[in-house]
């Protein structure tokens, strides 16, 4: 299974999202083709209702230790619940470029 | 002194503190360079850590909130989040309340 399907597997079975986007983003950053280093999640689910910011990326953070641990280098969070993602329409920000510190990292 | 007590005493001493990637003036990272940015523009100094620079701090800071990732944002001493929280704040318009209480309580 890809990382990116992996991602996908455990925030569906642990959320139950109304929407749910696991972008990998690792081509628009200093890494070799085909990685799998840099991903944007969008998750929407109710799960969030009444919880800060910082819980819900707690959530995902603690969902993906593993990933975090391992291979992922970067995550970008977008943490919805239903009635937030309506009223943005379903926008959310795009990602920076990156300036060439990932190699720094991991 | 212990890192995990050199990085207490970075988040109580300073009232906003950015570890990040880089500095505000040479992000080496496209999280740490927006959130930089975000904080610039609520108007006042702020501290912060370059974790590239700083092997203890890069290796352990991920184990004093229990937080993965850089950047990390500290305000009074308490972890707000990374790039993406921190954005949002800034187009919401707390990060400037947030910031600018912090400043008036510390003088």
């Amino acid at each position: 299974m890809t990382i990116q399907a992996n991602i996908e597997a455990k925030i569906t079975d642990a959320l139950q999202p109304e929407y749910l986007e696991v972008a990998n983003e690792s081509h628009m950053h200093n890494v070799p083709p085909g990685s799998e280093s840099h991903f944007k999640v969008t998750v929407v689910t109710t799960e969030f209702d009444g919880k800060m910011l910082v819980a819900r990326h707690r959530i995902l953070n603690q969902l993906l230790k593993d990933e975090l641990n391992g291979p992922v280098h970067a995550l970008s969070l977008n943490t919805l619940t239903p009635e937030e993602w309506q009223e943005k329409n379903g926008e959310v920000r795009k990602s920076p470029p990156c300036l060439g510190g990932s190699k720094a990292g991991k | 002194m212990d890192i995990l007590e050199r990085i207490k005493e970075q988040v109580e001493s300073n009232s906003v503190v950015l570890y990040m990637k880089g500095t505000p003036q040479i992000p080496q990272c496209g999280f740490s360079s927006r959130t930089a940015e975000a904080l610039k523009s609520c108007g006042h100094e702020f501290a912060y850590v370059n974790v590239l620079m700083d092997p203890e701090v890069f290796e352990n800071l991920p184990k004093f909130a229990d937080w993965p990732t850089f950047p990390q944002l500290y305000i009074n001493g308490e972890l707000v989040g990374g790039c993406d929280i921190t954005l949002e704040l800034h187009e919401k318009g707390e990060l400037q309340k947030m910031v600018s209480e912090a400043v008036a309580q510390q003088s």
